[in-house]
């Protein structure tokens, strides 16, 4: 009998890493399915397109810094990372969008910071601001949902499709480019909001946002009933934005949109359920994720009614995870047999 | 049915209890060996009480308690102590500790023992000592002498007996099997500690996994008059840990670092229970305990009730443990407890469970990921810390950090590290770093005590110092005091600052070696890195002061007495000397003149030249000498003194001219250097008068108030009277000579023809040009002496001329307006008048000012 000297505890929970970001990409289905019904193969075609290069540069990097390859490409952390940007992106991002975006991501966002658990933003995120401020046209470029052209449900063809991404952007765009809700109500000059809602074709077929919206709430709530993520970050997300669109749509409902719509359309939900709860870059506590949520909604609504910027989900969620060390700091929690919490940084060496 | 407050977190690990609840419980078979360790709890170790060799009872005591905190060993079975030494003993380290052995007989022999028949007779203290001496610990876990729980009514007001059945660790179920088989027993120990403590309130906490228990114990209290509440807690792990059950049965949370008591609660385990119960109704001491032997490599997986001090092996043995598929060995549940490498290791009191486990069950850790911040531990943590940030702070040795986070908070449950799906071993970085943290501070404390024993010392060698400095002082002071006797009686002044300066010499001499001391310590301790340095240093410096104060001291006492011998004395005598000596070359220069003429040799016009030289060197040295005495001696009179310098330096002047004459007249080559000589000193000769003249000046002016008083200074003061009369006479010297040149100058116009005349009045007219520039020097020097004297009394005499003459000026000009203003007869007569005595008065002050100069 060879027995060896281990310390407690000798059992461990099966759960894994690589388990949690693979339940995360399967929660994201409803919403690929939801984009690619409204929005046509171009989700789809981006998601792969970014996964491979997502695993590619991975790897590289994983290769340049000397470590385990198939131990941490088997984490699943990286394809997570391409189907959130993939979802992000316009369904017709011209390719080297998407190649840009996901080196950003994967090399510089996580890999230069020190590969998994210590990137300080989320990677998704930083790529999605980066070509956002680079690439303004080919970002606000989105595609009008796809019950607008012909007799019921007609979507470009999957070759059409690939030849759109993958080939001379210019020639077909503009015959499918439209702007998004958010653009719309942003720039509906001197329209009131009723006016704007009569007016803009965009914003007649909102229901498909919402629907996407609610494809991703889904997904979200599948991961709350999983536990991968407490329900913290996303109530507080959500109920701030809510929160503070009631209290202005209630002050002046011909200026402010109604907080359904900013609930329902632009990367709300995504945001909410997929980004804000990316553990790695947001605070620690219960109580520091809900004032992360709430920080996240305020700012999103800030950015989008008096910012230059028609969606801010990306620009809040990476300005709350500068702010999260610090909301960790003034949030631990009280512990057991202790009268109140500690706070601030007095264990400072 | 009493309320339920949830704790945050817990986890819900597979039970893996139904294996070994199927059969009931065995009595273990007798081993041939007993190992038993004279530390099976928590405080001080029994002392052994018996020798080797030695035949011992069952239920005898071999080690008795010592200390507050202790419990007694007892013999688990009849045989022969055959050693106490050092064994491998069941403990997380693996280290050996002391050990009683016995080799049984195989008897099973009871010594002598019989129970109370009615415990409520004793004193409460008597019955806490029968508990203490009967080997009751704490069987759950930390193995706590019960007594000192029993015993707490002093400090602490009890009101809440909780009796912990929770059992929530993973596969062990020997309380679940104690519950249903002996329940009376629970109950009766119960009945003992409500005695001893009378608590308000008595709960039960039980999980509702244990469904049969619960019935059971349900049926057993309603034999009992105590009104004790069962409360069924839901399973989920660690609900058994003493401050998560507290808080789940009261609401109360043990504040941190704090125990139960201190909030009027105590917790006691179902197992100690029952243990009392035995002890005190049938006089049997914690010699035996439930274990539950399990695991994927069990055969039989049961609970069997063991004598303390079996080993391992032979429980395996009996619950048919498969050596080829076992692969860990457990003691304690699979959350706390530890492996065991050793299987002849003993059963001790605190050993409630024996995992044989298969490799499938607990596989080896994988390898850990990475931290991804997912938040699970803290969702896991019972006592509501943040497990990841320990982890950070833990990994990169944060310990203040950690600390911050509350780090001794942490009861090492596991939790936190069954949940972490990067499986990162959270328990053993706490564990680390709890472990450093006690390290430092365990350092911390033994430099602390270095250092006050280290600063004791210095203080006592300090006060020691002193208190000799301050018995020489005293010394110091009886001597000095003695001194001063002596000295009033000897009256010899000179000899005191010779004393003194001895004394300073001792004392500089002592503060140097002093000084010198502390430098070698100082740079001792420097070599040494020792503490203190700085002290040291201090040391030295102080040191370093005060020899210098005293060489300081020294040095002035010595020069002190020499200082007035050497003031002006020795300017006047070296002078007078050099003047002396001076004369005495002058003199020996001229003899040798005089010969060497006398034989008309070569050399005469030289040393005549050396002759005026020295002439010249005599002169200055005499005029030097005269003016310092001068200028020194206070109480002489410097202008005889002068006077005779002046005189002196005339002498040599008209010698010197008498040679000059002579060389002219013998034509010699020297005639050009001696003239230049004569010229020299009749310059010295004016300075001299000069001087003579301006000290008679102040003569008069100092001594003038005082002429009225003192006649006979008026004496003294004729010389200074004559000053005008001299300027005068001068003045007309001048012209005198100025005349006589003329004529001679004429003469000799006029007679350039005759060569003879012409020589001579060549000469006349030197000798006239010469003695008019003498004349026209002394009356310079006079004026000069006169300005000077007026300056000295604050007045330009040069604009006090000019004034008188403004004054005069002004006067004629208002005479010539008045006489024009009687002839215009005009009004403004009268205030020309005025004007007129005005500037009269003026011009007249001016003129008696101006008149006591000339």
């Amino acid at each position: 009998m060879a027995l060896i000297r281990i310390t407690s505890p000798h059992v461990h929970k099966p759960t894994s890493t690589a388990g949690i970001m693979r339940l995360v990409i399967l929660a994201t289905l409803p919403g690929i399915l939801a984009m690619t019904f409204f929005f046509g193969w171009g989700t789809l075609i981006n998601i792969i397109w970014a996964s491979a290069l997502a695993v590619t540069f991975e790897a590289l990097c994983i290769k340049a810094r000397h470590r385990p390859l198939s131990f941490y490409l088997k984490d699943n952390s990286a394809i997570l990372t391409a189907v959130l940007i993939a979802l992000a992106l316009p369904p017709f991002a011209p390719w080297w969008l998407t190649a840009i975006a996901v080196f950003v991501a994967i090399v510089i966002a996580k890999q230069l910071y020190g590969g998994i658990g210590q990137n300080p933003f989320n990677p998704a995120m930083v790529a999605y601001a980066l070509v956002l401020i680079s690439f303004p046209v080919e970002m606000t470029r989105w595609t009008a949902p796809f019950m607008l052209y012909g007799e019921g449900w007609n979507i470009l063809a999957f070759t059409d499709t690939l030849s759109l991404i993958f080939g001379s952007w210019a020639e077909h765009a503009d015959a499918f480019t439209s702007a998004t809700p958010l653009d719309e109500m942003r720039h509906r000059g001197g329209l009131t909001t009723e006016e704007a809602w009569r007016a803009s074709d965009v914003l007649a077929n909102v229901g498909a946002w919402h629907a996407v919206s609610a494809a991703y709430a889904m997904g979200g709530v599948l991961l709350l009933y999983k536990k991968i993520f407490s329900w913290h970050t996303p109530a507080a997300f959500l109920l701030s934005l809510g929160g503070i669109a009631t209290f202005f749509y209630i002050i002046s409902p011909d200026t402010y949109a109604d907080p359904f719509f900013h609930l329902t359309v632009g990367g709300t939900m995504l945001g909410a359920f997929f980004i804000a709860t990316d553990p790695v870059s947001s605070a620690t506590s219960n109580k520091g994720k809900i004032w992360f949520g709430i920080g996240i909604g305020c700012l999103i609504y800030i950015i989008r009614t008096w910012g230059n910027y028609p969606d801010a989900v990306a620009f809040s969620i990476l300005l709350m995870n500068l702010a999260a060390p610090f909301i960790d700091q003034y949030t631990q929690p009280r512990a057991y047999g202790h009268k109140a919490p500690k706070r601030g940084m007095k264990g400072k060496a | 049915m009493s309320k339920i407050f949830a704790f945050h977190g817990g986890i819900h690990p597979p039970e893996n209890k139904k294996q070994s609840t199927r059969a009931p419980i065995r009595l273990a078979p007798i081993p041939e060996q007993l190992t038993i360790p004279i530390q099976q709890h928590i405080g001080a170790p029994a002392k052994p009480c018996v020798q080797v060799g030695e035949q011992v009872l069952k239920g005898q005591m071999i080690a008795e308690a010592q200390g507050r905190i202790s419990v007694s060993i007892h013999a688990s079975s009849s045989g022969t102590i055959t050693d106490i030494s050092p064994q491998a003993v069941p403990h997380p380290s693996g280290l050996e500790a002391p050990c009683i052995r016995i080799k049984t007989d195989g008897q099973d022999q009871w010594a002598p023992h019989q129970g109370l028949a009615d415990y409520r007779s004793l004193p409460q203290l008597e019955l806490i000592d029968y508990i203490r001496n009967h080997g009751i610990a704490g069987m759950g876990g930390a193995g706590f002498p019960t007594d000192v729980k029993l015993h707490l009514g002093d400090d602490h007001i009890v009101n809440t007996l909780i009796i912990n059945a929770a059992e929530c660790e993973p596969y062990i179920t020997a309380d679940d099997m104690l519950i249903r088989e002996r329940a009376e027993q629970i109950v009766g120990g119960i009945e003992i500690i409500n005695y001893l403590l009378n608590p308000t309130h008595i709960l039960i906490g039980i999980e509702d996994n244990k469904a049969h228990a619960i019935r059971v114990l349900e049926d057993a209290l309603r034999h009992t008059e105590l009104n004790i509440d069962i409360v069924v807690v839901p399973t989920k792990y660690p609900s058994g840990g003493e401050k998560q059950l507290v808080r789940l049965l009261t609401g109360v949370e043990v504040p941190s670092g704090r125990i139960p008591a201190d909030v009027g609660i105590v917790c006691q385990n179902i197992g100690t229970v029952a243990a009392i119960n035995q002890a005190v109704f049938h006089g049997t001491p914690l010699i035996s305990r439930i274990v539950t032997v399990t695991g994927g490599a069990a055969g039989k997986p049961q609970n069997l009730e063991a004598l303390i001090g079996t080993p391992i092996s032979d429980l395996l043995e009996t619950a048919q443990v498969n050596h080829k598929t076992l692969s860990r060995l457990v003691m304690g549940g699979p959350m706390m407890g530890f492996t065991i490498e050793d299987d002849a290791i003993p059963i001790i009191k605190t050993s409630n469970c024996i995992i044989a486990a298969v490799k499938e069950e607990m596989p080896p850790a994988p390898p850990s990921q990475a931290c991804i911040r997912c938040g699970l531990c803290e969702q896991a943590c019972p006592a509501e810390l943040l497990p990841q940030q320990l982890f950070w702070f833990s990994k990169s040795r944060e310990f203040e950090k950690a600390k911050h986070h509350n780090l001794f908070d942490c009861i090492e449950c596991g939790a936190c590290s069954y949940v972490c799906p990067s499986n990162i071993p959270l328990v053993q970085y706490y564990r680390f770093a709890k472990n450093e943290i006690r390290a430092e501070e365990a350092e911390q404390r033994k430099s602390d005590q270095a250092r006050q024993r280290f600063e004791a010392r210095q203080a006592r060698l300090e006060q020691a110092v002193l208190d000799k400095e301050i018995r020489r002082k005293e010394r110091a002071e009886q001597a000095a005091k003695t001194q001063a006797a002596k000295k009033a009686s000897n009256e010899t002044a000179a000899k005191t600052p010779e004393d003194n300066i001895k004394q300073l010499k001792t004392a500089a001499a002592i503060t140097r070696t002093k000084l010198k001391k502390a430098l070698s310590a100082l740079e001792v301790a420097k070599a040494d890195s020792s503490d203190n340095i700085a002290q040291l240093d201090l040391q030295y410096k102080q040191a370093d002061h005060a020899a210098e104060e005293a060489q300081k001291a020294l040095e002035l006492a010595q020069s002190g007495p020499q200082v007035p011998t050497t003031s002006a004395a020795p300017d006047i005598k070296q002078l007078k000397t050099q003047a002396a000596v001076a004369r005495t070359k002058l003199k020996k220069a001229q003899q040798a003149l005089k010969i060497a003429e006398d034989k008309g040799h070569d050399g005469a016009d030289t040393l005549r030249a050396t002759v005026v030289q020295l002439e010249e060197k005599s002169a200055a040295a005499q005029l030097a000498f005269a003016s310092a005495e001068t200028s020194t001696a206070s109480s002489g009179s410097p202008l005889l003194a002068l006077k005779e310098s002046t005189d002196k330096a005339l002498g040599t002047l008209k010698k010197a001219e008498a040679a000059l004459e002579t060389a002219i007249a013998n034509n010699s080559p020297a005639a050009e250097k001696m003239k230049a000589g004569v010229v020299k000193l009749k310059a010295k000769y004016t300075e001299a008068l000069a001087a003579q003249k301006s000290a008679e000046l102040n003569t008069q002016t100092t001594s003038a108030p005082k002429a009225t008083e003192v006649p006979a200074q008026n004496v003294e003061q004729q010389p200074t009277a004559r000053t005008p009369a001299d300027l005068k006479a001068l003045k007309q010297n001048v012209s005198i000579m100025r005349t006589k040149l003329k004529k001679a100058e004429t003469l000799f116009a006029s007679a350039e023809a005759d060569s003879e005349q012409a020589g001579e009045l060549q000469q006349e007219i030197v000798r006239l040009t010469q003695l008019h520039k003498d004349a026209k020097a002394q009356l310079d020097a006079e004026e000069a002496g006169k300005i000077k004297a007026a300056a000295a009394q604050g007045i330009d005499l040069k604009k006090l001329k000019i004034d008188a003459a403004l004054a005069r000026a002004a006067v004629t000009k208002l005479e010539r307006s008045i006489k024009k203003a009687q002839e215009a007869e005009s009004a403004e007569l009268n205030a020309l008048q005025n004007e007129l005595l005005a500037a009269q008065q003026q011009a007249t002050q001016f003129n008696n000012t101006l008149s006591q100069f000339e």
